[in-house]
């Protein structure tokens, strides 16, 4: 018996029938359970959505909420305008990251939050009128002390008060740089303002040690330096021009338009 | 083994001859997913659909597997099936599946599943075979269960996600270990878990493999 199992022509056999069977078994379970997946995933980003912007309860129609409450619109992140060239409701600014043709490549020193590739258009979610929204929602993103971050972050329609702040993806310490989703922790960000001094473009706002004071400043994570760090950086990386700086300029009534186009060629300048 | 009944198959893999503790496999993953106890309930009944599985198919075609290629096809049949487990948990847990993240994929390297399939199910019928699997599956999942209670209550002050001991950052009295959340952790729990094993049941424990020479020297070493 064991000649005849060794034999080439037995081998194949196995090996074919083997490979036919386990890629049948597999492909069903993939395609059959897809749908399902992909309104998990959904679902997901939704919730989060409307825990940042601090509409979720628990038993809540998720779907129904969003519908009604929320409008997605794509926003070119070079101009601060709102683009029509995508659909909100399919576009996807972290897939189009990898397109050379919808994205940039940042160097070094404009990097801090550690992208190395940024898109060209981002979705923003619009909480209320989209003419006047009540809260403009911001996807985030940014390396952690163990690998890449992502959350939202909610902000008034002053385009500088933070509403909140969650992550959805992040691989930190559980305890320590995953304290990010303590509610008690979250909740100390709700107030805070993002700028400084009127008119200036680029964002104050920084997690210190030790008690945090002033309108800038929120508690750091004890035990996480570099996940604070890390919060701090993806923070001013998108709040800066090179993020939605020049989006949240619009909704801010004290900057000048004219002033803040100076302010973002001088910030440029030093970047280089 | 070959005149193993049923119920010997099932149990002795819980306490007698445990993967984790007895034979050391499978600790990578059982260090990862140990940090609450949820996580490791999922990743507990994930290894034992697995390794049952695999051991009942690997069994089926025993007698037709060529012993050339026996490791890729049990490989094939494992990673199959833990795939469909993959796909499963993002369909009907899906946050349960980002906890997990790798550690489902990884269970496809996992030696415990690999062990069995060679050890066993190459060489028993498929009945028998579906049981060690459960059986073995078992005591991984109570290795787990256990190091994921300890992490989880000493780490987090909290068992299934339940606040047990209310912790300093919530406004209580505890103040939370930060390093039984670390994966070393894990090490000192499983080696605790082995020594009251070996305690138990004093024939576990090894011969040495050799013998320490005796000090030569008359006076200790200066």
């Amino acid at each position: 018996m064991a000649q005849s199992n060794n034999s080439i022509k037995k081998i194949l056999t196995v090996a074919f029938a083997l490979c036919i069977v386990c890629s049948i078994i597999v492909s069903t379970a993939a395609v059959a359970l897809r749908s399902k997946q992909e309104f998990n995933q959904e679902l997901d980003r939704k919730t989060n959505i409307l825990n940042v912007a601090q509409l979720y309860e628990s038993g809540m129609d998720v779907n129904e909420t969003f519908e009604s409450k929320i409008t997605p619109r794509v926003v070119d992140l070079r101009t601060g305008e709102y683009s029509e060239e995508h659909d909100p409701s399919t576009y996807e600014g972290f897939q189009a990251r990898r397109d050379p043709a919808a994205s940039r490549t940042l160097s070094g020193e404009k990097d801090i939050a550690g992208l190395s590739r940024q898109e060209n258009y981002s979705t923003v979610y619009l909480v209320g009128d989209p003419d006047d929204p009540e809260q403009i929602i911001l996807p985030i993103r940014g390396q952690g002390l163990w690998g890449l971050m992502r959350g939202f972050l909610s902000v008034e329609g002053d385009g500088n008060t933070i509403v909140g702040i969650t992550y959805y993806e992040h691989s930190e310490t559980p305890g320590l740089g995953a304290e990010v989703n303590n509610p008690r922790w979250q909740a100390q960000w709700e107030g805070k303002e993002i700028f400084d001094e009127q008119g200036e473009l680029a964002p104050a706002i920084s997690l210190v040690k030790g008690g945090a004071s002033g309108e800038n400043e929120v508690d750091a994570l004890s035990g996480a330096t570099l996940t604070s760090k890390g919060v701090t950086n993806m923070l001013q990386f998108w709040l800066s021009p090179e993020g939605f700086g020049n989006y949240l300029a619009k909704f801010r009534s004290s900057v000048d338009p004219a002033e803040a186009q100076a302010a973002d060629v001088e910030l440029e300048s030093e970047g280089a | 083994m070959s005149a193993a009944n049923a119920k010997s198959v099932l149990t002795t893999p819980i306490f007698k001859n445990n993967p984790i503790a007895l034979q050391i496999l499978g600790i990578c993953s059982a260090l990862a997913v140990t940090t609450s106890m949820s996580v490791s309930l999922v990743m507990t009944m994930a290894v034992i659909f697995v390794t049952a599985f695999s051991n009942l198919f690997v069994s089926l075609i025993r007698n037709h597997i060529p012993s050339s290629i026996r490791i890729i096809v049990q490989m094939t049949i494992i990673a199959s099936l833990v795939i469909v487990v993959d796909q499963i948990l993002k369909a009907y847990a899906y946050e349960m599946s980002k906890q997990l993240s790798v550690f489902v994929g990884l269970i496809i390297t996992n030696c415990i599943v690999m062990g069995r399939a060679e050890g066993f199910a190459m060489t028993n019928t498929p009945g028998m075979s579906f049981l060690d699997g459960i059986g073995n599956g078992l005591g991984y999942g109570f290795i787990l269960m256990t190091v994921g209670f300890f992490r989880e209550l000493l780490g987090a002050g909290s068992v299934f996600g339940f606040t047990v001991l209310q912790p300093v950052q919530d406004g209580g009295w505890y103040v939370p270990n930060g390093l039984l959340l670390l994966p070393p952790s894990a090490f000192f729990i499983i080696g605790l878990i082995i020594w009251v094993l070996r305690s138990v049941n004093p024939e576990q424990v090894e011969e040495n493999e050799f013998k320490m020479k005796e000090n030569t020297q008359p006076k200790e070493a200066v």
